[in-house]
């Protein structure tokens, strides 16, 4: 392991050229996808960066965030991931596309999960191709001189020096948390689908034998989950519960529910394993 | 309350008066004790632990559900959470009423009741070092068993 912890890397410097606007400033319900992003890193790593080129480094979108801006030459992701190993050389790296307006807490913590770090790195499959997912994934210090040479042969496709150089895989829980947006019409669909599908804040309270899977008895949430059967879902596939729904019966606000409830934000849900009282 | 949880241990006594009614002829309790040993296994110790805002409503409407069906005049249920011994009483129901058939009916259906519905959950440590959440360790390994099959264990 690495003496420094993992730090977060929120991609900003693009050029959005497909999108004719910038990418990091698109707003999705309200909140600018790098804001987005920056949040989401934040529940996962204690310290979050965005990359950016030395001529974004007054632009207020981004200036507002501890910054790396690009130290090594050359073209795309890879000057700001290897930009990055430099700044921080015994740090790995949660590196983030700002452009993945579905991206969750589940997606960050699974990833996080699998970490190998004996590898260069950990990255998602595409549910659409099957290869490697390089800019939502985990770069190793030991990366940092491959990444070099790659360029240095005038490699620039992150994506083929993963597929090149090898890293450990995972294959993604809800395929379209990696989606990406890169044109107006992506964009459009892309918030239309967020609005109809609102996440909302959970409080959940773990019980019995729920509590010892969970680790924890209680945690507030943001999910999409639309009925307590959707949740529980998300939630057993996050804590490998062994209990099968049938099994269980579920509370919604401290009142017995049925599972195909529609929740609401701020909804307190609790999981009811078979009781024994007595 | 007809239904509440307590960390120490159940005062039986003061239960009792809570019951007392110059129209009851007679009273009938239940006492649910830590035993030795369940399916097999020798347990030192139990542990309770209850979702409280939802048990006490649960409990408060099996109780209302008892005074409903049987003539008695007065029923209560207190059950014990937290670490547990062998031989402490982790649940007591106590039942006043005019005449002695009905106490007995209506302190049997809350115990029963109480152990199919309300939302509580009992540990057990074994002799062996082992330990397991009771109806829940081994319907995991069997998940075709539901709360009903469950109905009629005891403790």
């Amino acid at each position: 392991m690495s003496t420094e912890a993992i730090h977060a890397l929120v991609l900003a410097g693009g050029s959005s050229s497909r999108m004719r606007r910038d990418k990091a400033s698109l707003k999705y319900r309200g909140q600018t996808q790098l804001d987005r992003t920056v949040e989401l890193a934040k529940r996962h790593v204690a310290q979050v960066f965005v990359s950016v080129r030395a001529t974004q480094t007054l632009d207020p979108t981004r200036a507002q965030y501890p910054m790396i801006v690009d130290s090594v030459e050359g073209q795309g992701p890879i000057v700001g991931i290897r930009s990055a190993l430099a700044a921080h050389p015994k740090a790995a790296w949660l590196v983030l596309a700002c452009d993945l307006p579905f991206l969750s807490d589940a997606a960050i913590e699974a990833l996080l999960q699998a970490r190998d770090p004996k590898t260069l790195a950990t990255a998602y499959t595409s549910a659409h191709d099957g290869l490697p997912e390089p800019l939502c994934a985990i770069w190793e210090p030991a990366a940092a001189p491959v990444l070099a040479d790659y360029q240095h042969g005038g490699g620039e496709c992150p994506r083929k020096f993963l597929i090149r150089h090898g890293a450990r895989l995972l294959k993604p829980v809800d395929p379209r948390a990696l989606d990406n947006v890169n044109t107006p019409e992506e964009y459009a669909d892309a918030t239309a689908a967020l609005e109809k599908s609102a996440p909302m804040q959970l409080r959940i309270q773990y019980y019995a034998l729920m509590r010892e899977q969970a680790g924890r008895s209680e945690e507030t949430l943001e999910t999409s989950a639309a009925t307590p059967a959707d949740l529980y879902t998300e939630l057993a596939a996050r804590y490998g519960f062994t209990l099968s729904r049938e099994q269980l019966k579920v509370a919604v606000n401290s009142e017995f529910s049925d599972w195909s409830r529609k929740l609401a934000a701020n909804d307190a849900v609790v999981f009811i394993p078979p009781v024994a009282g007595g | 309350m007809s239904f509440r949880f307590t960390q120490a241990a159940i005062d039986t006594d003061g239960a009792r008066r809570e019951l007392q009614d110059l129209g009851s002829g007679g009273y009938v309790s239940f006492e649910g004790w830590v035993r030795d040993h369940n399916e097999g296994q020798e347990v030192t110790r139990l542990e309770y632990e209850a979702f409280q805002e939802l048990a006490v409503k649960e409990g408060a409407r099996i109780v209302a559900e008892a005074l409903l069906r049987y003539p008695v005049k007065h029923a209560l249920c207190i059950h014990r959470v937290g670490s547990l011994q062998l031989g402490d009483m982790a649940v007591w129901v106590g039942v006043s009423s005019p005449h002695r058939g009905e106490a007995f009916d209506a302190c049997r259906f809350i115990i029963d009741e109480v152990k199919h519905r309300v939302p509580i959950w009992k540990k057990e440590h074994y002799r062996s070092g082992d330990s397991g959440w009771v109806n829940c360790e081994r319907c995991a390994a069997e998940p075709h068993h539901s709360h009903a099959e469950h109905r009629h264990r005891t403790t």
